[in-house]
């Protein structure tokens, strides 16, 4: 079941995954396998689990019962060995206000997390923010923060992104930015785990749709 | 040597933030100068001793630093930055040891500095301010250690900011113990070295076990 030898594809595989928030049952045996150049839309409404499922694949969260698997390895026994092939955006952007976009970046870039690699200047004029790169976070609208987040993305070399809510606050062309990206990704054999309430301009893209229903939602 | 180059980017970054609000580091020192300031009122003209600023001192310090404490991770909760930590491939208790460095250069360095500056006011004689200034530099960073392990143990608690006072002010208590007692003993023209070895042995304890614990907290606390 477990994809160790050399040449297979590595992939991503959750096996029968459950969540419990509190004393309330989020999702429960939960399967997917996700294998390079897929990206993985989970939809479901507020509550159905999005983030807490991306947080458990993320292995910020641990799960109540079942394992994610990363290449055939658990990735919450090896969290450090995860956390070099993993890029996250998160729903909070991970934006230091009092630092300016370079700031920001060159700390992620140091933290390692996905293998960024140090271009920062020009990470930050692919996202279009190459008027700011030394403006404080602070003086930037929501949406330009969300756009120092995704630099991240264009300067990750990591083969799994987890993106939740990667397009709130931004405009069209934003949008279209995020598409472009996950594009580049998935051509270059990465996988993406991706939570909107937005449709996905799907072409040229391997798009699937994952239904999260919450089970023990009031 | 990527992960001190981790180390060093979040100690930089910590720094860098917290001197660009201002609020933040200004705080503690203007309460810790009320405090002190408000005894010799209290007392009456010409009662100040050389007895009591030690402990005068040492309380007011402990109390200014549990001030600064919830700002260690707040902000970074606030923002997410504490789930990028979280996701760094490095390990985290060398991250969050960078962090309590930080709160000490950025919090309690302007604190001893401002503590020397009083106690000499107050008219300590000069032995028992060095003691004083050497104690609190084997001191304090035992505040900051302890007091990265209890925020991030209180991280996103409504409420949480009583709580961190709650959980630290027993474990600081043994430092200020031997910080004060160390300076009585100077003035007294006693040695100090028994209080000076105990407060190095508490700063290495710290320093060896807190970032670890602290590490272990933060990820339940994320979770």
């Amino acid at each position: 079941m477990a994809n160790t030898s050399a040449g297979v594809p590595k992939s991503l595989e959750a096996v029968k995954l459950s969540c419990v928030r509190g004393d309330r049952l989020v999702f429960e045996a939960l399967e997917f396998t996700l294998v390079p150049g897929e990206v993985l839309q989970l939809v479901g409404a507020n509550g159905s689990g999005k983030t807490s499922l991306l947080r458990l694949l993320s292995g910020l969260a641990l799960p109540y019962a079942g394992t994610v698997r990363w290449d055939g390895r658990d990735v919450h026994q090896q969290r450090l060995f995860w956390h070099r092939n993993l890029c996250v955006i998160g729903h909070l952007s991970g934006v230091s206000a009092s630092l300016t976009a370079r700031e920001n970046l060159a700390v992620a870039v140091a933290l390692g997390a996905g293998g960024l690699h140090a271009n920062v200047v020009e990470a930050l004029g692919v996202v279009g923010l190459s008027t700011c790169i030394d403006t404080l976070a602070a003086r930037l609208s929501a949406g330009q923060r969300q756009r120092i987040a995704l630099a991240r993305l264009v300067m990750s070399k990591a083969p799994v992104w987890l993106l939740d809510e990667p397009l709130t606050a931004l405009d069209l062309d934003g949008k279209r930015l995020v598409e472009s990206l996950l594009r580049t990704h998935t051509s270059r054999g990465g996988l993406a785990v991706l939570a909107t309430h937005q449709p996905v301009d799907s072409s040229n893209l391997n798009v699937r749709n994952f239904q999260l229903r919450g089970v023990g939602s009031e | 040597m990527n992960f001190m180059r981790a180390a060093a980017a979040i100690l930089q970054r910590d720094i860098r933030r917290l001197l660009r609000r201002r609020g933040q580091w200004t705080q503690p020192l203007m309460f810790f100068v009320m405090v002190v300031v408000l005894f010799p009122f209290a007392l009456g003209s010409g009662e100040i001793t050389a007895s009591i600023v030690p402990a005068v001192v040492w309380t007011a310090m402990l109390l200014a630093t549990t001030l600064s404490l919830e700002e260690i991770f707040r902000s970074d909760f606030d923002d997410g930055s504490l789930d990028q930590l979280a996701l760094s491939p490095h390990p985290l208790p060398l991250l969050l040891l960078a962090k309590a460095i930080a709160h000490w250069l950025t919090a309690l360095l302007p604190l001893i500095l401002m503590a020397g500056a009083l106690a000499r006011a107050l008219n300590l004689a000069p032995t028992p301010l060095w003691t004083l200034l050497v104690t609190l530099l084997l001191g304090t960073p035992v505040f900051s250690l302890v007091g990265t392990l209890a925020s991030a143990l209180t991280i996103g608690l409504r409420g949480g900011a009583l709580l961190l006072a709650l959980i630290v002010m027993p474990l600081y208590i043994p430092v200020l113990i031997f910080g004060a007692g160390a300076v009585n003993n100077a003035a007294l023209g006693l040695p100090t070295s028994g209080e000076m070895f105990f407060l190095a042995g508490l700063a290495v304890l710290a320093a060896t076990l807190a970032p670890f614990a602290a590490a272990a907290g933060l990820r339940s606390r994320l979770s």
